[in-house]
């Protein structure tokens, strides 16, 4: 899979989930933030974007802190994302 | 793309959308030993069904006393008469009998100290006919339908349903009889083109929310199922009818469940009044959805709005314990934070009526067979849940009743196409030679068109249009201009351009198909709403207001019928409502109070 195929597989899974609060979190982050991330923290959001809306929104609001120190980087610029 | 390129695979049934309906529908079938494909957009338990928050309603009595025929009396009430009696008695019938199904695929309910299923009070739910409130929603704290969609994705993984999954749904196949033949839909990962040949064709595929511009629902509900079958020559029934969630954050459109309300929250208005008192004496906060919209656009209209602007009032729940805020509406509070930017213990949330739920869709019985104009089935097509009209909502439904509605209705579709091919009635017949030409052509046009319209703009266009001229209070006015505006809309969209050509992971041709959907929802929903000259549930009109003769704006002598969108002509043509329950008396027609 080439870049721009692999971009649009991401926009699609950060934009098509169960929530709305998560299509509108998400889909900001990957227009604002996601170009500025380096190739750590880049592959440490698809991860996070791979996981259940229920399963990462606790991670987003801070009731749980991630095990791996890359995804606490992206989440400290996720967890700002402020969609109001 | 020529013809030869659509390969073709063969199933005894095809289901469309992997949320609660199309995962309750593939139970059924798997379970029997039918080869059964599931097609969902995206992974099935990232459905919008996840987003259910408030509960599952059904009888079972297990805090008080409760009974389904009541149950079936606040449905029919909820639905201001305008849902059929036959399938309503069905569902509410057969409530208790699928929660405690679900409970046994292992559901994970709240429960009471002895151990029962706990049930909490929510708008609408009375005991003995209307009397008095009674506590009938059954929930997994505000969970509900993420633990709903679980439990049924892991008895699914158990039967074998096979699941095709990012693939997009594009056209019905029918024959020259009228026969549904399956489907043709497109795998997002390679780009391409298959028909899924099936005996039954069931569509789950859900709402279009996504049709206005201030919405709750998630960017999937793009009406996926209701523009294939609009294009297949299926008429949309009672599209006017929306549900506004009186519960919207302002500005972000995200919920805020009923369940809030009934835990014991409070709308107040700038000059901190508990405003539902004038408007409900009885049920006050708890009152229907579309009672409540309307108390709370009225506060706003008159001045008492909070806020600069004073465009919101405020959800205040600051009264109740922590301990129960955190223990019962955990999720209420990160969305606070998040999207209003207020933390729900120490201050109140502004919200205002945001588009919710769609109570029209497919006509169906309540058997879950898609019904034609003359209410004899289609054969070999089938649909339930938010895409479907069996008609259990009618003109507004009761919260809870979403989330039962796609459990009955899905187990009742996936019996019904069991039945019909056991006995022979459906089976798999020959595809005709065009079978895919038109969705070949729609395709062809999206890759050649040249100076066209952005897709993006085009659904901008589209979404501020219906709010607009077909929110939730509707003007006549408005209504005719919308009309006039939504065709320019649809002119446009017939023309929209992408820059993307490519086959693999072309995201902009697949928004491109989902507009192409969107605009059918619309068009019917305007035409819709235009015609009908009485305010009536969800669909309440400025110029038909409450007087002696029509209570609340209801003209039950001309407008007691559903409507029928043909795509064909943009016509309309209307049905009687059934009035006739399966076993027992007619609820009669009454004036909708709460």
């Amino acid at each position: 899979m080439d870049d721009r195929e692999k971009l649009n597989r991401l926009r699609w899974r950060c934009t098509r989930r169960a929530m709305l609060e998560m299509d509108l979190l998400l889909g900001e982050f990957l227009e604002r933030l996601y170009p500025t991330l380096d190739a750590a923290q880049a592959d440490a959001f698809v991860t996070m974007a791979d996981m259940e809306d229920l399963e990462l929104w606790p991670l987003v609001n801070g009731q749980r802190e991630p095990d791996d120190p890359v995804q606490a980087e992206v989440l400290a610029l996720l967890r700002n994302v402020r969609v109001k | 793309m020529s013809k030869q390129s659509v390969a073709v695979r063969k199933f005894d049934a095809v289901i469309v959308g992997a949320g609660g309906s199309g995962l309750r529908a593939a139970i059924q079938l798997s379970e029997a030993g039918l080869k059964t494909a599931v097609l969902s957009k995206v992974f099935p338990t990232r459905s919008h069904t996840v987003a259910a928050q408030g509960g599952v309603s059904a009888s079972l009595g297990n805090s008080e006393e409760d009974h389904w025929h009541w149950h079936m009396y606040d449905t029919v009430k909820g639905s201001d008469w305008l849902g059929d009696q036959d399938a309503i008695e069905y569902m509410c019938r057969k409530a208790p009998e699928v929660v405690v199904e679900l409970e046994h695929f292992g559901m994970p309910f709240d429960r009471t100290d002895e151990g029962k299923i706990y049930q909490r009070p929510f708008g609408g739910h009375m005991s003995n006919f209307g009397e008095k409130p009674v506590r009938r929603a059954c929930a997994a704290a505000d969970r509900t339908g993420h633990a709903m969609l679980h439990a049924l994705y892991q008895r699914n993984v158990r039967a074998n349903t096979q699941f095709f999954v990012e693939w997009m749904a594009l056209d019905l196949i029918r024959d020259q009889s009228g026969e549904v033949l399956g489907v043709i839909a497109l795998e997002m990962e390679t780009g391409e083109v298959v028909a899924f040949h099936s005996k039954a064709t069931v569509f789950a595929t859900g709402g279009a929310g996504r049709i206005y511009y201030s919405s709750t629902n998630a960017f999937i509900n793009t009406g996926d199922g209701l523009g294939m079958a609009a294009r297949a020559g299926i008429a949309l029934e009672d599209m006017e009818f929306w549900q506004f969630h009186p519960t919207g954050v302002a500005g972000a459109g995200v919920l805020i469940t009923e369940g809030v309300r009934g835990e014991g929250g409070i709308l107040r208005n700038s000059t901190n009044e508990r405003f539902m008192e004038r408007y409900a004496p009885n049920a006050k906060d708890l009152a229907s959805r579309d009672v409540v919209s309307r108390a709370m656009v009225t506060e706003i209209n008159e001045g008492r709005g909070c806020g600069p602007n004073k465009d919101f009032v405020l959800l205040d729940i600051t009264h109740l314990d922590p301990a129960t805020i955190m223990k019962r509406l955990p999720g209420i509070r990160e969305i606070s934070i998040q999207f209003a930017g207020i933390d729900p213990i120490k201050a109140p949330i502004p919200v205002v009526p945001t588009c919710h739920y769609q109570m029209g869709g497919v006509p169906t019985n309540y058997k879950g067979q898609v019904v034609g104009d003359d209410g004899a089935p289609v054969r070999g097509f089938y649909a339930a849940g938010e895409v479907a009209c069996a008609s259990v909502h009618g003109a507004n439904r009761l919260g809870t009743n979403s989330l039962l509605d796609l459990l009955v209705f899905g187990k009742a579709s996936g019996d019904t196409v069991i039945d019909d091919v056991r006995s022979g009635e459906i089976g798999l017949r020959d595809l005709p030679a065009d079978f895919a030409d038109r969705t070949l052509a729609r395709l062809n046009r999206l890759n050649t068109q040249t100076g066209g319209a952005s897709v993006n703009e085009c659904r901008l266009e589209l979404q501020r249009t219906m709010q607009k001229h077909c929110g939730v209070f509707r003007f006549k006015d408005m209504l005719v201009e919308g009309v006039a505006k939504i065709i320019e809309v649809e002119k446009a969209v017939a023309h929209t351009e992408i820059k993307d050509k490519s086959q693999v992971w072309n995201t902009a041709r697949v928004e491109a198909l989902e507009l192409d959907n969107l605009v059918e929802v619309a068009k019917a929903t305007m035409v819709s709403a235009e015609a009908r000259k009485e305010s009536r549930g969800a669909h309440v009109r400025d110029d038909a207001p409450d007087t002696p003769a029509n209570p609340n704006g209801r003209d039950d002598a001309n407008w007691h019928k559903h409507t029928l969108w043909h795509r064909e002509g943009n016509r309309l043509s209307y049905k009687p409502v059934i009035m006739k329950p399966l076993s027992v008396e007619t609820i009669a027609l009454k004036t909708r109070s709460y």
